[in-house]
């Protein structure tokens, strides 16, 4: 070989330490796949020998939920529907409220006061969720009795307040980063119209963001699903299937967490249910992602 | 409205100064606009021909720290719309703008067209159809797109969308229309329609074009103003200025020595 060929000749070592280099950034990759097939084929393994006991019919319309009395029910709607009626107040507060605030921060709030709040909202997401459920429970329930005072002690009611609260800044900070990339230039045709600040934000870049104001959403309805302290907290631990929430009930996760606590026996039919339970939960939230993934196809952005 | 030697004028800058900040990017500029007429603003890259027509409709407004002195008056009113007591929305109201690159809203073709309108609280669905084709087919876009006006503005093709930009400044029946190099991302037939168009549009509204394009200038112009680091150095008939520059600057430029 002349020396001049050999110059770009393959660097051997080079070439293999590149290949390791990738093998493992593939490994990273393959574990959250992997993880997830396992999680998935968990669920369904034993939600299946669940299903062998207990009919599909009587799991969606039985309306108690009792697996671990004497007199077992298997009806999943109770906590359905005390998922659905706090995930509901949650969002109730969390998109109004998250919507307004990215709206404000990202086409109305001076910068530096923007530099103030966007630090703050994302400390709220900091605070442990356990925190929030006393806080629900202790301070919020308490406040609400005051003014209804027939409320009971746990309420899915206050739950979903703070769950709200919780669910902002997912809400805000994310409507507000697809706000923000709207281009300038889209604006300006805006402005150069004679509309002010507000039309601008509500008539051209809210549209112009929405599918990433979906995905927030999405985000913060997926969530509300599966929030489990504030809920198991504040809400109490009854399945309850009732759509108002004056009332307790119990959710999902909190059955799972009640009864995961527990001492039951390894394969029992009680074991089995918080597979079902939680598959139904995966299921609810794996809806929701589809929706916002449809959403976002629909509406993508063209600038 | 003022009577000169040019004709009608619908607007005289007055010794405009403009500043960002601290940055001085317009110096003591004069000119004079002619109504009805289209008055050409060209220069090198950074000679502030765009900071100059953003003045027209207050767009530095919209940023902190710019700040203007002097007068741009609008005629026949003779207000001074660079006056802080002018609201600017008012302003733009009066005076619409097309932009570099085309920026259609993310809604229907129908709904860009009515924008300017609905802004102004015309909701009657009536005047708005009336207005909407008579604005397309102003913009020479109507028979292109008569029958899919609900689709989304996006799907035009880039000069019809430059066209849609064009419709929707003239939906609201401006008294000028500021043009910001409106075909510099189009390619040479969609350019040259949309400069046919501007062409026409003179006989209804006052035009100011800033443009890179000599040859544009040249073709679609009554009037040229030539700039030069924040500065009008030349200003005349159009004719004049590419055939017969009075300064040196001037002639290099258009000759092609520099820009």
């Amino acid at each position: 070989m002349t020396p001049d060929a050999s110059r770009f000749a393959h660097r051997r070592l080079r070439h293999l330490r590149e290949r390791f280099i990738e093998f493992l950034l593939f490994l990273a990759a393959l574990s959250s796949v992997a993880i997830t097939v396992a999680i998935m084929v968990i669920l369904v393994r034993e939600s299946l020998g669940f299903f062998e006991h207990v009919s599909l019919v009587d799991f969606l319309t039985d309306t108690q939920w009792t697996p671990l009395f004497d007199d077992a029910h298997y009806g999943i709607m109770p906590l359905v529907s005390g998922t659905l009626v706090t995930a509901s107040v949650a969002l109730a507060v969390a998109i109004p409220l998250g919507t307004i605030i990215a709206i404000y921060l990202s086409e109305f709030a001076p910068h530096r006061l923007r530099e103030i709040i966007k630090p703050v909202l994302e400390l709220l997401d900091g605070i442990p969720t356990v925190v929030y459920g006393f806080f629900a429970l202790l301070f919020v329930t308490p406040l609400l009795q005051y003014f209804f005072p027939d409320l009971p002690g746990f309420n899915m009611l206050s739950a979903g307040l703070v769950m709200g609260v919780m669910i902002i800044p997912y809400v805000s900070s994310i409507s507000e980063d697809a706000m923000r990339a709207v281009p300038m230039h889209i604006r300006e045709g805006s402005y150069a119209m004679g509309a002010t600040r507000f039309q601008t934000a509500l008539r051209v870049v809210t549209p112009a963001a929405f599918s990433g104001i979906a995905a927030a959403y999405i985000l913060g309805i997926s969530r509300a699903i599966g929030e489990t302290m504030v809920v198991a907290v504040a809400a109490g631990m009854q399945p309850n299937l009732t759509w108002n929430p004056m009332e307790p009930a119990a959710t999902i996760t909190t059955y799972i967490v009640q009864v995961s606590l527990g001492d039951l026996p390894h394969g029992s039919l009680g074991y089995q249910t918080i597979f079902a339970a939680g598959l139904v939960l995966l299921l609810m939230t794996l809806f929701f992602n589809i929706a916002g993934h449809l959403l976002r196809k629909r509406f993508r952005e063209v600038y | 409205m003022p009577q000169t030697a040019m004709g009608t004028l619908k607007a005289e800058v007055k010794d405009l100064n403009f500043y960002y900040g601290n940055y001085q990017a317009l110096k003591s500029i004069n000119l004079p606009v002619a109504d009805k007429q289209i008055t050409a603003l060209i220069g090198p890259s950074g000679c502030g021909k765009s900071t100059f027509l953003r003045c027209f409709n207050r767009m530095h407004d919209l940023y902190a720290g710019n700040r203007y002195e002097g007068e741009i008056g609008l005629h026949p009113d003779g207000v001074n719309i660079l006056n802080p007591k002018i609201d600017p929305i008012e302003v733009r109201m009066r005076i619409g703008m097309v932009f570099q690159k085309p920026n259609p809203f993310p809604k229907s073709i129908y709904e860009n067209v009515a924008y300017g309108l609905r802004v102004r609280g015309v909701n009657k669905r009536r005047i708005l159809d009336e207005k909407v084709e008579q604005a397309l087919r102003g913009a020479a876009l109507w028979n292109e797109v008569k029958d899919r006006l609900n689709n989304l503005a996006f799907n035009l093709s880039g000069g019809q969308q430059q066209r849609l930009c064009i419709a929707r400044a003239l939906a609201t029946d401006p008294e000028i229309i500021l043009f910001d190099e409106p075909t510099s991302a189009l390619d040479p037939i969609a350019t040259a329609s949309i400069e046919e168009l501007i062409a026409e549009l003179k006989e209804q509204v006052t035009i100011l074009i800033v443009t890179h394009n000599m040859q544009q200038a040249a073709r679609v112009s009554s009037y040229t103003a030539f700039m030069h680091l924040g500065e009008v150095v030349e200003f005349g008939e159009t004719g004049g200025i590419f055939t017969n520059p009075s300064k040196k600057q001037t002639e290099d430029y258009i000759t092609g020595r520099y820009g």
